[in-house]
């Protein structure tokens, strides 16, 4: 992971490395400076009682001056490796939401998208969190070698304690760290499980304001809440036992120091100035050594947290594209040849031969989980068959290039998803299309009047899901965004289901009036229920339970094939029906108010 | 949202020109520009002419306003304090230890004295230990009561989102909603934790090293307060600008969180478009913009701590300086100026953590200032609760009075609309899409508010209603059949529970649905995936309602709620509901128009308005808006 960091951002690392180097050098240089200071300035001027002026001027302006270059590695330290940070952070969220836009529909599904969100957000930020404190650690590992190296030449006898008590603060340190790794990682999973049923629950708010069920969605966080906290105060209790412990042992180290120092004094080895050298070391040191501990301690949720990362850029089933460009203009020939497809080991759409002749419209009918979407899916290559083919002018839609198979199908899907945009952003999406065209788009999905009346027309802003439109009006605009894209397949799933009938009609006789003029060459596969938009197909495919059970004129599959004769009159039928109960309704009423006549009759005239 | 996105565009070339140019040379332009965007998006009005508000108010009110929000946060804290006071003062121990040991050991008069200097080292070894112990009892205090205090406000928050009005909850984005309740916290937590405690020991720890050092050298001390005020003044301005800074970059992370999030709950849409480059490129630009305002805010941050850093060398070589000159006055010792070096440390150490803690703290007051936002607004459709009115059982019949209905900055919806709806009827509401049918359902069951007039449940208003009876008594099932990530079984428990299996069940029989649960590979226990989406879209409506007619309401309310239904399959659960809602109300709202037949009676909207009633049989023959509509779904269904 380090190598991969270092491999990105070579010139900062390396910077910010120098300038940790330098910061480390001058720690260990103020320390020298202290010494130097108390040797030649402070104890001639105590034990001669007067101020030795040059050597007491030329302490302070070394002293400051070892403080500025501090300074300037500080700045290089810090500012570069937030930089790093930072830019490796924001290079992986990329990635990693590229890699979403790029996996298939089924990775998605069995992945939620709390989950995806906060692999995206904070396994992202988890991983790279080590940056920022690194080069200040290998400035630290500098700082350290320096200071031994300045304890040696002081006295090596109380070097000993330095070489003894850095190594012992590091593996304390490291000790702390495996100690707390797999309680910070089971921290991190439950966040993201907290994330994950924040995300259900504000989506599904509709549904629990409409039963009432706030209670229970909040159980059911304060429970996963409950969880995360339990578990960093786990971790917490570890970070709270080793803190103290890392400062009291270099504190410890002094005391040594300073009782093997008087023995040293006391023998002439050395003088009262190296001793408080040596143990100012200590104290200067014992903060920054403990950075290298924050690595240390970052680097098992950086593991984490790059692993999550990982399994979302190595994840495969990425969908292969051909080479094949796309044909311009000119309705599409569909052709489905023994399509067979499943999720979860169901079966959904089973040996499917279908063929869709160029400029034709047909309608796909059949009963609720039937398959019909599954099916207007595969067509739009939005998922491949599980075996069979899927062929778009005789070439398999596996062989065109990434692109041209949306350059030429547009699927309206049956629920409506608008982008958090502008109208105009969410017809024209990718494409070029002026002003007019997008009018024109609206016009004949019968959106263009709803648009006009909007204050704001096609700059008119939509929420998350178009909160602010009807259903039926948000599906006319979905309906638009794929007319203007003049696709030479339309599919249409059943996504005229909120709209008026009426509109629906002026929908439909648009679209007819458009092919007419020649200003829409279009294969039309409509999902259907209504005999209106049944009626304008050329044939009728009926699908149930995953198999095309007939295909032909409406009128003849009302003759022969019985489950599409139910589906299709069960209205006309549910209105005679009624009209018949009405009618026996009305008689019996009728009956009885004859009969009391009659019992009136009987009693007034007795 | 687009204004943000264009801005955050903006906000990356800005970075990508200055990135050629001399990098500090324009510090200053940057936070003009920083104040500038900030000010941008603060203005930037989400659709439906609302946002969700961050509380505006000084850092430390939030702060303070947020601890009071849990009253874990604040149980045992006398103790963990005075713990931190102990775990402070025991660090003076050293200096204290070395300064004693120079002077009366090692320099003492006739030679070291070792007895002496073991003595003082073992008196204060026993006080580093017991400073250690103070240390883990205080951190292990803190972090109980702070986990639990931000678990405590984390349930709150989440509670609080599903409180709000539907308005308030999509006036942001889910991703920036879950942000509030996950990341916004989390930076809580990692200020508490790792700097609110160490903030108030910085503090108590330089009250303490002035109280000693002023013993060792009063003079020297001002010296030391004469160096570090004017950094404090300066700090204090920075300060200011760094919480804007971490403002902004909380609110960009929640931006980016969003785009993010809509790329993934319309990964469909972008497949089928090709369209997933666009995405990409808004994701980036959100990406690189939340990078940039982190940039600009750790280079706020590094000249604060460098600043720190510079007056401590300055205050060093000032000691050594001014020290050497009193001392030999007579007014100081060796082993006091040795002191004094090492107690300067324990004095800026804390200085250079407080400011860098304070920043950590703008990052936190930033996250608090959207928790407590969240948390402060008042929820516009309010629940009575305990104080409420209960109507009395049976048979809910609903009232109108003068009802009108705007969103906010919008135009009426609704005008002025009276109706009343007798107990026991089945209503249809029908009309063309955005004449209001769906903003009478919303009222009615008090997802939202009328802008003026009443809405009466049997005579009793329905704000006075408490929200437990009212959601319990009249349920709605919304077109969206939006299914949580669990079986099909417990979707429908959902409505009901601790419904049994045999209940649930029987609840599909009731709608004529037990073809379609048997058709499912694992029965009720099938998954029905994220949002119901392994389920297709009529599927899962066929499960809402399942779950609603299992919570057994007095008054149902069907928002085109089988609109992805096949015509078999509708019709047979039409006249299923025909028979159950047969003695209780039920208000339709619906396109085919088959539903209308069936009713009871039939609400024609157009425009805002109620512009015919009846039973259909009556209208249909009227040669009003009814007439037309009816002509119009009898021609499609003929054809």
């Amino acid at each position: 992971m380090l190598g991969v960091a270092i491999r990105t951002e070579p010139r900062v690392f390396a910077a910010a490395v120098t300038g940790s180097a330098v910061y480390g050098i001058m720690t260990v240089g103020a320390a020298w400076a202290v010494g130097w200071a108390t040797d030649h300035a402070v104890l001639p001027a105590f034990k001669a009682g007067k101020v030795p002026v040059g050597a007491t001027l030329t302490a302070g302006l070394l002293i400051l001056g070892v403080a500025v270059a501090k300074v300037l590695g500080i700045i290089g330290r810090r500012l570069l490796a937030g930089v790093m940070q930072f830019r490796l952070q924001s290079r992986y969220r990329r990635a990693v939401s590229d890699r979403y836009l790029q996996l298939p529909l089924s990775w998605h599904r069995r992945h939620p998208t709390g989950q995806l969100l906060s692999n995206a957000g904070s396994d992202v930020d988890m991983t790279w969190q080590f940056i920022a404190p690194l080069p200040m650690s290998l400035g630290v590992l500098i700082m350290m070698v320096a200071a031994l190296v300045s304890m040696v030449l002081t006295d090596p006898v109380l070097a000993i304690i330095g070489f003894l008590l850095f190594p012992a603060i590091i593996v304390l340190n490291t000790v702390y760290q495996r100690f707390a790794a797999p309680r910070l990682a089971a921290a991190q999973e439950m966040r993201a499980g907290v994330a994950e049923i924040a995300h259900e629950s504000f989506d599904g708010g509709l549904v629990v304001k409409t039963l009432g069920r706030e209670d229970v969605e909040t159980g059911r966080f304060a429970e996963a809440a409950d969880r995360l906290r339990d578990a960093n105060i786990a971790a917490g209790r570890a970070r709270a036992f080793f803190d103290p412990a890392l400062e009291a042992v270099p504190n410890l180290g002094v005391l040594v120091a300073l009782l093997v120092g008087t023995s040293r004094v006391a023998s002439g080895a050395i003088q009262a100035g190296q001793v408080v050298q040596v143990a100012y070391l200590i104290t200067l040191l014992a903060f920054p050594l403990r950075a290298i501990g924050w690595v240390l301690g970052e680097l098992p949720r950086s593991v984490v947290g790059y692993s999550r990362v990982k399994a979302v850029l190595q994840a495969q089933g990425d969908m292969e594209y051909g080479t094949r460009q796309a044909p311009s203009g000119g309705a599409a020939e569909v052709h489905l040849e023994h399509v067979s497809f499943g999720y979860d080991g169901q079966a959904i759409l089973r040996d499917v031969d279908l063929t869709l002749r160029p400029g034709s419209t047909v309608a796909l009918v059949g009963p609720t989980g039937a398959g019909k979407s599954t099916l207007t899916g595969l067509l739009a290559r939005l998922a491949d068959p599980d075996s069979g083919t899927v062929r778009l002018d005789g070439t398999d839609v596996r062989d065109f290039a990434r692109g041209q198979i949306p350059a030429q199908v547009s699927l309206v899907p049956q629920q409506t998803f608008l982008f958090a945009d502008s109208i105009r952003d969410n017809i024209r999406l990718d494409g070029d299309a002026d002003d007019e065209q997008v009018w024109a788009a609206l016009r004949l999905a019968q959106a263009d009047r709803f648009v006009q009346r909007l204050p704001e027309g096609l700059d008119a802003g939509l929420g998350e899901r178009g909160a602010t439109l009807s259903g039926g009006q948000r599906q006319r605009l979905a309906l638009a965004r794929a007319l203007i894209r003049r696709p030479r397949l339309l599919i249409l799933d059943d996504c005229t289901a909120s709209v008026d009938p009426q509109v629906e009609a002026a929908i439909l006789g648009g679209l007819r009036d458009a092919a007419g003029r020649g200003a829409l060459a279009s294969t039309v596969l409509v999902v259907a229920y209504r005999k209106a938009t049944i009626a304008l197909a050329d044939e009728v495919v009926y699908v149930e339970h995953g198999r095309i059970v007939d295909r032909g004129p409406h009128l003849e599959l009302v003759e022969r094939c019985e489950g599409y004769r139910d589906l299709i009159t069960a209205y006309e039928r549910d209105h005679e029906e009624r009209d018949a109960a009405h009618e026996k309704e009305q008689q019996d009423s009728e009956k009885q108010d004859s009969e009391k006549r009659d019992s009136e009759l009987q009693e007034a005239g007795r | 949202m687009s204004t943000a996105t264009a801005d955050a565009r903006s906000g990356a070339d800005k970075a990508g020109a200055r990135k050629s140019g001399a990098e500090n040379a324009d510090a200053k332009n940057a936070d003009t520009d920083l104040d500038d965007d900030l000010g941008t998006e603060e203005n930037t009005v989400a659709t439906g002419g609302y946002q969700l508000p961050e509380a505006l108010d000084g850092g430390y009110a939030v702060l303070r306003r947020g601890v009071r929000l849990a009253p874990a946060f604040t149980k045992g804290l006398g103790w963990t304090l005075a713990l931190a006071l102990i775990a402070t003062v025991g660090r003076v121990v050293i200096p204290l230890t070395v300064q004693q040991t120079l002077d009366h050991g090692i320099l003492a008069k006739g030679g070291p004295d070792y007895g002496e200097v073991r003595t003082m080292v073992a008196l204060s070894a026993v006080a580093v230990l017991i400073t250690a112990v103070s240390a883990y009892l205080m951190n292990f205090r803190l972090y109980t009561s702070s986990e639990r205090g931000l678990a405590e406000v984390r349930t709150k928050a989440f509670r609080h989102v599903h409180d709000l009005s539907l308005l308030h909850q999509q006036a942001e984005q889910r991703g920036a909603l879950v942000s509030r309740v996950t990341s916004d916290i989390d930076t809580v937590t990692v200020f508490i934790q790792q700097g609110g405690m160490q903030l108030f020991v910085a503090v108590a720890q330089v009250v303490v090293v002035t109280i000693v050092m002023a013993v060792f050298s009063w003079q020297l001390t001002i010296l030391v307060w004469v160096c570090f005020v004017p950094m404090f003044l300066v700090m204090r301005k920075i300060q200011g600008r760094t919480g804007r800074a971490y403002r902004k970059v909380r609110r960009r992370y929640g931006k980016m969180l969003g785009e993010v999030s809509e790329a993934l709950v319309g990964a469909d849409v972008l497949r089928a478009y090709g369209i997933e480059d666009r995405a990409g490129r808004r994701i980036g630009a959100a990406v690189e913009g939340t990078r940039d305002s982190q940039v600009r805010t750790q280079r706020l941050i590094v000249v604060t701590f460098s600043m720190g850093e510079l007056v401590a060398g300055l205050v060093n070589a000032a000691i050594v300086v001014v020290g050497v000159m009193i001392g030999v006055g007579g007014h100081l010792s060796a082993g006091d100026l040795t002191a004094m070096l090492f107690l300067v440390n324990l004095f800026i150490s804390p200085v250079q953590f407080a400011t860098e803690q304070l920043n950590e703290a703008q990052n936190a007051i930033a996250g608090w200032r959207r928790i407590v936002g969240l948390l402060e607004q008042p929820p516009d459709v309010v629940d009575p609760g305990p104080a409420g009115v209960t109507p009395p059982d049976g048979p809910l019949g609903v009232g109108f009075e003068d009802v009108v209905f705007a969103y906010p900055g919008g135009a009426p919806v609704l005008h002025s609309l009276s109706t009343q709806i007798t107990p026991r009827t089945r209503v249809a509401v029908v009309g063309e899409t955005g004449s209001g049918k769906t903003t009478f359902a919303k009222l009615l069951t008090r997802l939202m508010d009328p802008s003026s007039g009443r809405i009466l449940l049997n005579g009793v208003p329905l704000k006075d209603v408490d929200f437990e009876t009212l959601r319990s008594r009249m349920v709605m099932v919304p077109q969206d059949g939006f299914l949580f990530d669990m079986t099909v079984g417990d979707n429908v428990r959902y409505g009901k529970p601790g419904a049994t299996d045999a209940e649930v069940r029987r609840a599909f029989e009731d709608l004529g649905l037990t073809d379609w649960l048997d058709g499912l590979p694992d029965g009720l226990d099938t998954r029905v995936g994220q949002r119901g989406e392994s389920l297709s879209a009529g599927e899962r409506q066929l499960v809402a309602l399942a779950r609603a007619y299992i919570a057994d309401p007095d008054l149902l309310v069907l928002d085109e709620a089988t609109s992805a239904v096949d015509p078999a399959t509708e019709v047979r659960i039409t006249r299923a509901l025909d028979g159950l809602t047969r003695g209780r109300t039920s208000i339709a709202i619906a396109h085919r128009l088959s539903t209308a037949e069936a009713a009871d009676e039939v609400f024609v909207f157009d425009a805002g308005q109620i512009v015919e009633r009846g039973p259909h049989r009556e209208l249909v023959g009227a040669g009003g808006v009814y007439s037309g509509l009816y002509e119009s779904w009898a021609r499609q269904q003929s054809s």
